[in-house]
């Protein structure tokens, strides 16, 4: 082990060894994988199998890069925040406003500026801040960030305040591509961007830094022992990642020509988190699928229905945190690893012994099941009669029924899942 | 100056009042995230439900409106332990960041739910007469559903104070806090504890759901929209405390309404100043431990 | 080959005949469907869906098709990825619906750029329509209600001084100018004005109104956006008691939507409120449409101001789609045929101004009252007829462009 040779090691032979060891483990971690041309390649295939949906495709870039940077502090050095839509919106603001009063449309050069400025807001922000940790920190990342929202409305003759700034107008990229009604420009544009920006923050996790915050994460304590200078860290890499949102947020406003005070809301925040937990923090990609599968979810349950979609959102959470714990990519690396645990699990055909434990869970997923099939029966039956909860009352045998068949639906799916652990779990699964 | 005078009064009970609110809605939120370190974004869908609950008992069963915050907030209670039980329990050990997406998702759900069976627009309650208009002391009128507000926040703040200072309950709920691990080995049983504080914190929040219809109006869309404001009450005054929390209250309401009353330009901007003075001051809150 | 010959014959005498090929015109419909503004998006929906039932056939052969979006929260960029889509992906013909301002506005570059027709139901940022000539509206502006209500206060309801209160975002600002520019050039005097925070959440309205209870006004002028905000003012204006304080509650509809009317109680008695539609207008369509109303979704449920311009929107596009004979497909012809459309809908009169595609409707001063069967409703105290855009007409910032 490397840290063994370098507490063992007697002179500089050793303590070079070591080094040399450790280099070679970040360079066998660095090297590419030929599956993470993958989301790449989906990205361009959708610019051809749905040109028409480039819109909603650049929105989703956008969305992806702004994962990205709030995985580069959360995913790898652990600092949970809820103000993250702070250096989105300084982003965002950025490019408005250099446009709408200044006259400066230039895109690429406004990307700069807007990371520039926002990283400036992160450094600042967070030379103060990361010496909190926990609730503490989520609550003064909030409180900043909505802060900064109170004061764009204040000076709402500058900012345009909720309603926006109209009309804002961008050169076309790079003096040649105009921006078309079917925002393929935008697409290819935000894609490029995201590009560059990931392999920029793919460089810096696979480095020696990136690994001394993966240490933070791990233990501060231990980083500060080992001589870290762990504030330091901590405020260059949450200056990089405002920097990085700074950017999603003026390609944000670039691609939609317009801005409003919304962008830094508690629900950008809110909703940029959920996104990367879902697809898994700490991976890169997990800001990928997780941006991804949220965007289209959304897009294709509110396309079904405009005021319930929110109810499948809350679902597809809830059965990602029940079964998937390290969210979506999670799932897909413990796929992969299953095929070379398959050779090792032993069917063995087992014997249920039906202990009291058994029933009692029986008896619990009955009752669960009764209170779902409560639930529905009572849905399904609300617009039939005119007194909101009199379905209750005038209709008992109904809801008898509905009751019953959800207990013992429930049930049914929980002796079954009994058997089929029986029966499969018998044998050491390697965990 | 006796206009100076009046001004301090009314800010003093009209900030009274909202801070009860504060209290009754996060005080449960506060014993949640203290006692059992969980991150509960679900909890102003509690309190949605709670309110729902009551505009259903009030004008659907003509039940009077002080009986069905006191069955709303039991039924949510009771709702709440299935929920604790089935969904929360098993996320006890995992980390911050799977229990507010499973919290969030909850909560997107609730409001759906809600949105289906109640419709979007907003509710309000009919309250009886005696809570109705305001009580004129010559020098101001004082509304009388805000001395309510007080007055039960009050009985409250020393039915739960007693509660958890003076019982033998009380006495293992902060065993549990300071040392969970301690408080099993001398034989409480900490499972129970946390359904039971869990019940009674979410019935709270029914209870403030209840009573924030008459100031806010009710959508579904409660169970998300104020739930900042709990998360700063309950940040300022400290995880598991219940002083922390009734003093957190106090300061934010009374400022907040101070704020808007006499700078209301910048009335939004009061309670955060505050809540980041504070952080940065006592990172832990005011009585939370560090 | 007789058969084919016959199949030829036949289109020929069809064609020749002048009857109409069945057009299918596809409408792209945004509206809040879900979010803290859900509500409003129902009222406007519900008469949408209400007129479609009922008119379908006025269009025969022709028929619609209408794709229904959710317009988000009031970001702009929600709303304008949706619209853009139902452009390019859906390729709706007609555009409508859209609620909040920041999504018109948003949206304004892609319609000019697309000759794509927006039909606003509701968005009232007075100077939206300057933003393209694709954008026609059929609700109001700010200045619709609140610039004639400055004279009215003044004249007839007798406020000297009046404290103006609105909620902090660009429509309130507009409402509160407009109100201050016809209150002022009447002769009053506009003492306090406060903003009420976010549109968001709705704050706790007593400390402010307590301020202004203070500063003893004769009358408080509110602007909130109609929804739950509206049922809080009118709680806390009763509990402080302002009205026998002398201190009257004046405003554009939003403070009194016919459908949360009956739930604020007698603390709304004696508002007065300006505004173009209430369920007590009493003429034809109005009854008709409340009739149909009840009909299809229960006596208790009420249209309210933006189910009213819902309504109208949904007849412009029937009636425009019918001038055309289904063919909607060229968006500049399709706002031609609407500029100086006109027809006596529930709210009255309404005609589309040629020049600036707002609409021109009468304002009515409407005060709150018991009614005679104990229900809340509204007094017509005065009516002001065909109204204009006063913004546009004085060319003030924004709408002088």
């Amino acid at each position: 082990m490397a840290g063994n040779d370098i507490s063992s090691g007697p002179g500089n032979a050793g303590r070079a060894q070591a080094r040399h060891e450790a280099a070679e483990f970040l360079l066998r971690r660095h090297r590419f994988r030929p599956a993470e041309a993958l989301p790449w390649l989906i990205a361009i295939a959708a610019f051809f199998v749905f040109p028409d949906r480039m819109t909603f495709g650049s929105q989703v870039l956008v969305m992806i890069l702004f994962a990205i940077s709030l995985d580069l502090i959360l995913g790898y050095a652990g600092i949970v925040t809820l103000g993250h839509a702070a250096f989105f919106g300084v982003g965002a603001y950025t490019v408005g406003l250099a446009s709408a009063r200044l006259g400066w449309t230039e895109p690429i050069s406004g990307l700069f500026a807007a990371a520039i400025m926002a990283a400036l807001a992160g450094f600042i922000s967070g030379w103060f801040l990361l010496r909190y940790r926990g609730l503490t920190l989520l609550m003064l990342t909030l409180a900043t960030a909505i802060m900064i929202l109170e004061t764009g409305n204040f000076r709402s003759d500058i900012t345009g305040g909720y309603d926006g700034m109209p009309g804002l107008v961008f050169q076309p990229v790079l003096g040649m591509f105009e921006y078309d009604l079917y925002g393929r420009t935008n697409y290819l544009y935000a894609l490029a961007v995201l590009a560059v920006v990931f392999f920029f923050v793919r460089r810096i996790v696979y480095s020696p830094f990136g690994q001394a915050l993966t240490g933070i994460r791990e233990n501060v304590r231990r980083m500060h022992a080992i001589g870290s200078p762990v504030h330091r860290r901590l405020v260059t890499v949450y200056t990089i990642a405002a920097a990085i949102a700074g950017v999603a947020g003026a390609l944000f406003t670039q691609t939609n020509a317009y801005v409003t005070l919304t962008v830094f809301d508690f629900d950008t925040s809110a909703k940029v988190l959920v996104m990367l937990i879902l697809g898994g923090t700490g991976r890169l990609y997990g800001a990928f699928i997780g941006a991804a599968v949220y965007l289209i979810l959304e897009d294709h349950l509110s396309k079904l229905s405009p005021t319930f979609w929110q109810f499948g959102i809350g679902i597809l959470l809830l059965v990602t945190v029940l079964f998937a714990r390290r969210g979506i990519l999670g799932v897909i690396e413990d796929l992969g690893r299953f095929r070379s645990w398959k050779g090792r699990i032993r069917m063995v055909p087992g014997r249920i012994v039906w202990s009291n434990v058994q029933w009692k869970g029986i008896g619990m997923a009955a009752f669960d099941g009764a209170l779902i099939g409560l639930a529905v029966g009572f849905a399904a039956n609300v617009g039939r009669t005119n007194l909101l909860w009199s379905w209750f009352v005038t209709e008992p045998l109904s809801v008898l029924a509905w009751t019953a068949a959800g207990a013992a639906l429930v049930a049914a799916i929980n002796i079954g899942y009994l058997v089929y652990a029986e029966r499969s779990a018998t044998g050491s699964t390697p965990r | 100056m006796p206009q100076v005078a009046t001004i301090a009064v009314s800010i003093l009970f009209d900030g009274l009042a909202y801070a009860m609110f504060l209290f009754i809605t996060a005080v449960g939120l506060s014993v949640t995230m203290g006692l059992m370190n969980f991150v509960n974004l679900a909890h102003g869908a509690f309190a949605m439900a709670g309110g729902y609950f009551v505009v259903s008992l009030t004008q659907s069963y003509g039940v009077d409106f002080i009986s069905s915050l006191i069955i709303a907030s039991v039924l949510v209670g009771l709702i709440s332990i299935r929920f604790e039980r089935r969904l929360y329990r098993p996320l006890y050990k995992a980390g911050e960041l799977d229990q507010v997406l499973l919290t969030i998702g909850l909560a997107f759900m609730a409001i759906a739910a809600f949105t289906f069976f109640y419709g979007p627009i907003p509710k309000s309650v009919p309250l009886p007469q005696w809570l109705q208009g305001n009580v004129d002391l010559g020098f101001r009128a004082f509304p009388r559903y805000r001395a309510f507000l007080i007055v039960l926040g009050l009985f409250l703040v020393a039915v739960l104070w007693y509660g958890f200072e003076r019982t033998n309950i009380g006495a293992r709920i902060r065993a549990a806090v300071d040392n969970r691990r301690m408080a099993e080995s001398v034989g409480i049983n900490v499972d129970l504890l946390f359904t039971v504080t869990f019940a009674i914190g979410s019935g709270l929040a029914a209870l403030g759901g209840g009573l924030a219809i008459q100031l806010f109006g009710l959508t579904p869309y409660f169970a998300v929209l104020y739930l900042v404001l709990f998360l700063i009450v309950v940040a300022v005054g400290g995880l598991g405390s219940l002083k922390g929390t009734l003093m957190a209250a106090l300061l934010l309401g009374i400022v907040d309404t101070a704020g808007k009353y006499l700078i209301a330009e910048a009335g939004g901007f009061f309670i955060y100043v505050i809540t980041v003075i504070v952080l940065l001051l006592k990172p832990a809150g005011f009585y939370g431990r560090q | 080959m007789k058969l084919f010959r016959w199949l030829g014959l036949t289109a020929l005498a069809l064609t020749v005949g002048g009857a109409a090929q069945a057009e299918t015109v596809k409408i792209g419909v945004v509206l809040p469907f879900s979010g803290a503004n859900a509500d409003l998006g129902h009222q406007i929906d519900k008469a949408f869906d209400l007129y479609i039932k009922l008119h379908a056939k006025d269009i025969a052969p022709h028929k619609v098709e209408i794709v229904k979006r959710d317009e988000g929260p009031p970001t702009g960029a929600q709303a304008k990825t949706v619209a853009t889509e139902l452009i390019t992906n859906d390729k709706v013909q007609i555009l409508t619906g859209f609620v909040f301002s920041p999504s018109a506005i948003a949206m304004a570059p892609v319609l000019t750029q697309a000759k794509t027709p927006l039909i606003i139901a509701n968005a009232g940022t007075a100077w939206i329509t300057n933003l393209s000539p694709y954008i026609a509206r059929l609700s109001f502006s700010m200045w619709h209600p609140a610039y004639p209500m400055g004279a009215f206060a003044f004249d007839k309801i007798g406020c000297k001084t009046a404290a103006l209160a609105y909620t902090d975002f660009p429509p309130g600002k507009d409402s509160t100018d407009a109100f201050k520019a016809g209150f002022e050039k009447a002769g009053g005097k506009v003492g306090l004005s406060i903003p009420l925070g976010s549109p968001v959440q709705v704050p706790d309205f007593t400390p402010f109104f307590q301020r202004i209870k203070d500063a003893k006004p004769d009358c408080m002028y509110v602007f909130i956006p109609s929804g739950a905000h509206a049922t809080g003012v009118m709680k806390a204006y009763g509990d402080l008691g302002m009205r026998a304080a002398g201190v009257k509650l004046i405003g554009p509809m939003d403070l009194i939507p016919d459908n949360k009317l009956q739930d604020m109680g007698d603390a709304a008695i004696g508002t007065i409120v300006m505004g173009h539609y209430s369920v007590d207008l009493d003429n034809a369509a109005n009854k008709a449409f409340l009739k149909e109303w009840h009909a299809a979704y229960g006596k208790d449920s009420y249209p309210d101001f933006m189910s009213a311009a819902g309504w109208d929107t949904m007849h412009a596009i029937f009636d425009t789609i019918k001038k055309l004979d289904g063919k909607v497909s060229d968006g500049a012809k399709v706002i031609e045929a609407m500029k100086g459309w006109t027809t006596n809908g529930p709210r009255g009169q309404v005609t589309i101004d040629a020049d600036t595609r707002d609409i021109i409707q009468d304002q009515h001063a409407m005060e709150v009252v018991r009614k005679a069967d104990g229900k809340l409703g509204v007094k017509i105290l005065g009516t002001t007829k065909a109204v204009k855009d006063e913004c546009k007409a004085q060319k003030i910032g924004r709408c002088g462009t």
